[in-house]
């Protein structure tokens, strides 16, 4: 770390006199140091390593000649990627149901958390409140297995359900698995189902937090529910909703990898609606084995994502100056 | 008058809407669980239902027939626990850290840590750094190392250390005691609720885990009880090479539906038996998480 932390600022002047006191520095706060080194050498190895393999993009990778050996290419995986149609697909399914994920969710966390808090049985309230988070803890992989239960075209509830009521006959079974036009609305209750209720509890903290003597004015002015909801509840929200809206716009460039791979998987009829840019790099490194190509789309990816973020902060900042992410 | 309508309105329309989105969200879990206990061939017949039909416990007898998810829920224990502790250990110290105000380069480091959020090297280079580099490939330490210090879940932890009274520290270290003193007898004890939810979050990463086991593990001792449900539910053929399929196949009807479902019960357990405990914690930490920013 020390070198790595030298390295940072290296500037060839003053570096010996920064030595010394960077030294010095170790010297006094060395249990500091000791505790940090951990964290600091996972996140060299880790995270900053990998951004150095970002040369691959620009490459004609070939594992036998390693990173350092392999042919460039300059910007050739990128043309290729960007001539193909794939990448208009890629990344408006990406956007377009992220934006839909994070306009639903929105929706229905907040509308449970209302209700929530104008239920009085705390009984009631407590039961709910349990049953509506408990499914952010199942993993998507488990979620897979209930889409299974629910959507086979065989042996799945929702087929049995309507052909017990007559709606369809024998052999008329909704074919759920190659009917890509049906899963953007199964990926968003998928989605619901899964995080709306999780995502409530922060709702439902920022109401509990709203001053008590509000609403007691406006009921002796004598307002009624309806309009304490409106009119003190929702717009005392409002700055928890821009800035996790604005939260959830800076990571609308990455797909759901685990949640639309564990669902979807390798099934090629639905990749017109849910192929998403992290599920077809993942295929393109699985089934292609094409290196170079993966990394290029990973790296398109990772600047598009950057260049939103700073456009989400920059909004938040303006917003509210104390709530900008950095 | 207009009030009172008005009331019973909301009243109606919270209790409802609540009573029917519990509904939807428990509903999936019945079906598993009745489908899991139904008999193959009737499921074959009229597909899965609430009820179980023609219960049978078939099903659980075949998964139990070999130690294939013996042996991933011994894995997945395994590198849950290990790993948990682990990156307790590092994003604590790392936090303490970083929290300390007399500590020099804490602002750089946590820049350091926080860029990572912003910009990754994506999936490939990682994965190429892991398999031919590092050669974790099929090793355990895999599902660990990669995800060792989650960039939230330290500075979740550091704003959490600063809202602590430095006088702690200073007494303590007047009286000789060293940082690494300090973190493990002062900080963690005073920590609990916070060590708690990043300690839970962690470890459901662990558990929930299947990601890592697609790119880096082929060895079939290794799989991860996530990993091996996706085998169960996409690999038909998957299913028939598993040694408990072939007992199966004396009664001629391969119980491959109703097996999905209970390889789901079995898995889905645990998390249901740790819930309450989960809840707890999970939604107190999202608060301060919150509200700190």
């Amino acid at each position: 770390m020390n070198v790595a932390l030298s390295n940072n600022k290296a500037d060839s002047v003053v570096m010996k006199k920064k030595k010394k006191t960077f030294l010095s520095d170790v010297k006094q706060n060395f249990y500091l140091y000791l505790l940090v080194f951990p964290g600091v050498l996972y996140f060299v190895i880790f995270q900053y390593l990998p951004m150095v393999g970002i040369i691959v993009a620009f490459q004609d990778f070939n594992v036998m000649k390693g990173l350092f050996h392999s042919e460039f290419v300059g910007l050739k995986n990128f043309q290729y990627f960007f001539t193909s149609k794939d990448w208009l697909v890629v990344t408006w399914n990406t956007v377009y149901l992220n934006l839909l994920f994070l306009f639903t969710g929105l929706f229905f966390s907040i509308l449970i958390a209302l209700v929530l808090s104008e239920i009085n049985s705390k009984y009631f309230k407590k039961v709910t409140q349990s049953v509506v988070i408990l499914p952010h803890f199942i993993s998507w992989t488990l979620v897979s297995m209930f889409v299974f239960a629910l959507l086979s075209t065989e042996v799945g509830f929702i087929n049995a359900v309507l052909k017990t009521l007559g709606f369809i006959q024998e052999g008329q079974e909704i074919n759920f698995y190659s009917n890509p036009s049906l899963w953007v609305g199964i990926l968003i209750v998928l989605k619901i189902w899964k995080g709306a209720g999780f995502g409530s509890v922060i709702y439902l903290a920022a109401i509990a937090g709203i001053d008590q003597e509000i609403y007691e004015a406006a009921k002796i002015d004598g307002a009624s529910r309806m309009q304490c909801i409106t009119k003190i509840t929702l717009p005392q929200l409002k700055t928890t909703v821009v800035l996790l809206t604005l939260f959830g716009i800076g990571g609308i460039f990455y797909g759901d990898l685990g949640m639309i791979y564990a669902i979807v998987g390798d099934n090629p009829f639905l990749y017109e609606t849910t192929d998403v840019i992290d599920t077809y790099v993942f295929r393109m490194l699985r089934q292609m084995n094409d290196i170079s190509m993966s990394a290029a789309i990973g790296l398109y990816q990772s600047l598009v994502g950057l260049v939103i973020v700073f456009i989400a902060n920059y909004f938040a900042k303006k917003y509210d100056s104390d709530s900008a992410i950095f | 008058m207009k009030n009172s309508l008005e009331n019973k309105a909301i009243d109606t329309f919270s209790y409802l809407f609540m009573a029917l989105f519990s509904i939807f969200c428990i509903v999936p879990f019945i079906l598993i669980l009745s489908s899991s206990l139904s008999d193959e061939k009737a499921v074959q017949l009229t597909g899965f239902a609430l009820i179980p039909k023609h219960f049978s416990l078939t099903a659980y007898e075949v998964i139990f027939q070999d130690n294939t998810i013996f042996t991933a829920y011994k894995t997945t224990i395994i590198f849950t626990v290990v790993g948990t502790i682990l990156c307790m250990i590092v994003t604590s110290a790392m936090a303490y850290a970083l929290s300390v105000k007399t500590f020099t380069h804490r602002n750089k480091i946590a820049f350091f840590v926080y860029f990572t959020m912003l910009f990754s090297g994506g999936l490939i280079p990682s994965y190429l750094l892991i398999s031919k580099y590092l050669g974790l490939s099929d090793n355990i330490l895999v599902y660990i190392l990669p995800g060792l210090v989650n960039p939230f879940n330290m500075f979740l932890l550091r704003n959490f250390f600063k809202q602590i009274p430095d006088s702690l520290a200073e007494s303590a270290k007047i009286d000789g005691a060293n940082d690494i003193y300090i973190l493990f007898k002062i900080i963690l004890p005073l920590a609990k609720p916070a060590m708690a939810t990043i300690g839970l979050f962690y470890g459901l990463g662990f558990w929930n885990e299947w990601f890592t086991a697609t790119l880096f593990i082929d060895n079939k001792d290794l799989y991860s009880l996530q990993y091996l449900i996706m085998k169960v539910m996409r690999e038909v053929d998957f299913m028939y090479q598993l040694d408990y399929m072939q007992g199966a196949t004396v009664s001629y009807v391969l119980p491959r539906n109703t097996v999905r479902m209970s390889t789901a019960v079995v898995t889905v357990g645990p998390i249901i038996f740790v819930y309450p405990f989960l809840q707890k914690y999970f939604v107190k930490g999202l608060v301060v998480g919150a509200v700190k920013g």
